[in-house]
């Protein structure tokens, strides 16, 4: 379970620009839970991902995952329990190396990496098998630079690294936004046979009223900084 | 000896300098100034080794070591300081600028009638031979696990992060690795030349920026070659020099003749993008 406790979180404190975002935010996800989080530009949405990835830093309040306290936890030893995958297409994985290279690094996600060979016949397999599951053809690209794929391409193989080594927690922050109504079509297909079969907690940023129901999820709300009910 | 051989020989050890600041402003897109002093560092502690009769292989290696040092304190001055790239590179090369006179206890060091590694008067073979294991490892190094994270923690920190991996620690490898290269350069262009100097570090990063950009105008594609084009333009751009002194330029213009030369290739890529930028909208 992530359970969110008294979260508070305020950009620039005591400078003109204040801008509170939390006041005492609650809220929990049990495992397994899928929930989709609405609310306004600007009501931060992408920021309660970063204070749960660890990108950001709360001023105030817990964050527990399974009773764990996490809180400050550094965001690189969090990611070895949180899989995410960005707005932007371009953030979520290395242009300059291969695909069959960008997956050999998420499968590494909760393990010491060391000097042995990142990709090796036997990843390379599996990898194929993957990419196959996603149907667009890339499983006969491993070792195309990743660079070279258009955005709805790199948002699957994001999406793909985000849980080749599963997750307890996913983070999808408007992962199809930009993306073109196929592809986000796609992508959303693909999330859906993801989380299906998991108990992991999936936490969902969107702005389409259309996924609520696609999903059939949970509905977190955000506004002025609290839960909104 | 042939000026074609010696040539060959400096642009091959000056290439080994080049892969050192390939690897950080390159491969982790950290502008680090410390290879110059790494450079020099390399040729002082090598200097002086040799001076008191040290095996010249085990004292180029040492110097390479101890560069790793050097490449240890910029790290640790950038990701547990916080201080930017280039001004925590910039700290450690000025601050070996002081160390290396106290290293040499003077400001040059003549190295005439010691035991050098090219003492066998094969620099052109030495020098093609360390390249080639130099390149070999960083070639198989670069697609291990650790060395693939720190290619991508160079192209996507915040992705790596994400996946994981403790980014600072990736930077503080490459830096070493790249500052080890650089200083055990210094070692052998030191002996190359037949002493060690104060002054040699000065303006090389700028000879190893203008190499590697040499190498990717003329080589590009997997990894591999690209490694091979910093070595291949490292030994054009000594040819490019012998050229421009044959035809009569002043030895003092170099360094300026280098800049420019190096702006002109650095801004190639933005030329290319700004010009399909220009027909992209001209069509629209
Ligand atoms: N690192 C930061 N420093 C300062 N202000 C920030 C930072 N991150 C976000 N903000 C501000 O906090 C507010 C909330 O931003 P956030 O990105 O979380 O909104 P959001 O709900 O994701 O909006 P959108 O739907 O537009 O993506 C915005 O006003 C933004 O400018
Ligand atoms: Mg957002």
């Amino acid at each position: 379970m992530l359970r969110i406790e008294n979260l508070c979180k305020t950009f620039h404190k005591g400078k003109t620009d204040e801008k509170k975002i939390f006041d005492n935010l609650n809220f929990s996800i049990n495992n397994g839970e899928f929930v989709i989080i609405l609310g306004g530009n600007g009501a931060g949405k992408s920021t309660l991902m970063n204070l749960i990835s660890g990108s950001l830093i709360p001023d105030d309040g817990k964050i527990f995952l399974d009773d764990r306290d996490i809180t400050n936890l550094p965001e690189y030893k969090r990611a070895k329990f949180i899989g995410r995958v960005f707005q932007d297409p371009l953030k979520g994985t290395s242009p300059n190396l291969t695909i069959e290279e960008n997956l050999s690094l998420a499968m590494l996600r909760n393990k010491k990496r060391t000097l042995s060979f990142g990709i090796n016949n036997e990843n390379k397999e599996f990898f194929r098998k993957k990419l196959s599951e996603l149907n667009l053809g890339l499983e006969d690209r491993l070792s195309a630079k990743m660079g070279l794929l258009s955005g709805g391409q790199r948002q699957a193989v994001t999406l793909l690294m985000a849980t080749i080594v599963k997750p307890k927690i996913l983070l999808l922050d408007e992962h199809t936004a930009a993306l073109d109504p196929k592809s986000q079509d796609k992508i959303l297909n693909l999330t859906k046979e993801i989380v299906s079969d998991d108990s992991m907690i999936t936490i969902m940023i969107t702005h389409n009223m259309s996924h609520i129901e696609r999903f059939s999820s949970r509905v977190i709300k955000l506004e002025n900084g609290k839960v909104e009910v | 000896m042939n000026i074609l051989l010696s040539t060959c020989s400096q642009g091959l050890l000056y290439s080994i300098l080049a892969l050192g600041v390939y690897i950080t402003f390159r491969i982790l897109n950290f502008a680090d100034m410390t290879a110059e002093g790494s450079l020099t560092l390399g040729g002082s502690i090598c200097a002086v080794m040799l001076v008191n009769g040290i095996d010249p292989i085990l004292s180029t290696v040492a110097s390479g070591l101890l560069g790793s040092l050097a490449g240890l304190i910029t790290a640790f001055l950038h990701t547990k300081l916080k201080i930017q790239d280039i001004l925590a590179g910039i700290l450690t090369m000025i601050s070996l600028y002081s160390i290396n006179i106290r290293i040499m206890g003077q400001s040059n060091i003549s190295l005439l009638g010691r035991s050098t590694i090219f003492s066998k008067n094969l620099s052109f073979v030495i020098g093609a031979i360390i390249c080639l294991i130099l390149l070999l490892l960083l070639n198989l190094f670069f697609k291990t696990q650790i060395g693939l994270a720190i290619r991508a923690t160079g192209d996507n920190e915040q992705m790596m992060k994400a996946l994981g991996a403790n980014t600072d620690i990736k930077k503080t490898l490459a830096l070493m690795i790249s500052n080890f290269m650089c200083a055990m350069s210094g070692a052998l262009i030191s002996q190359f030349q037949g002493y060690s100097d104060i002054n040699l570090g000065t303006g090389s990063i700028v000879i190893a920026l203008a190499s590697i950009v040499i190498g990717e105008a003329i080589l590009n594609g997997a990894f591999i070659m690209k490694l091979i084009s910093v070595i291949l333009g490292s030994v054009l751009y000594r040819f490019i020099i012998v050229l421009v002194l044959s035809l009569g330029l002043n030895p003092s213009d170099l360094k300026l003749f280098t800049s420019i030369v190096a702006a002109i290739l650095l801004s190639l890529p933005n030329t290319k993008k700004f010009i399909m930028r220009r027909s992209k909208n001209a069509k629209n």
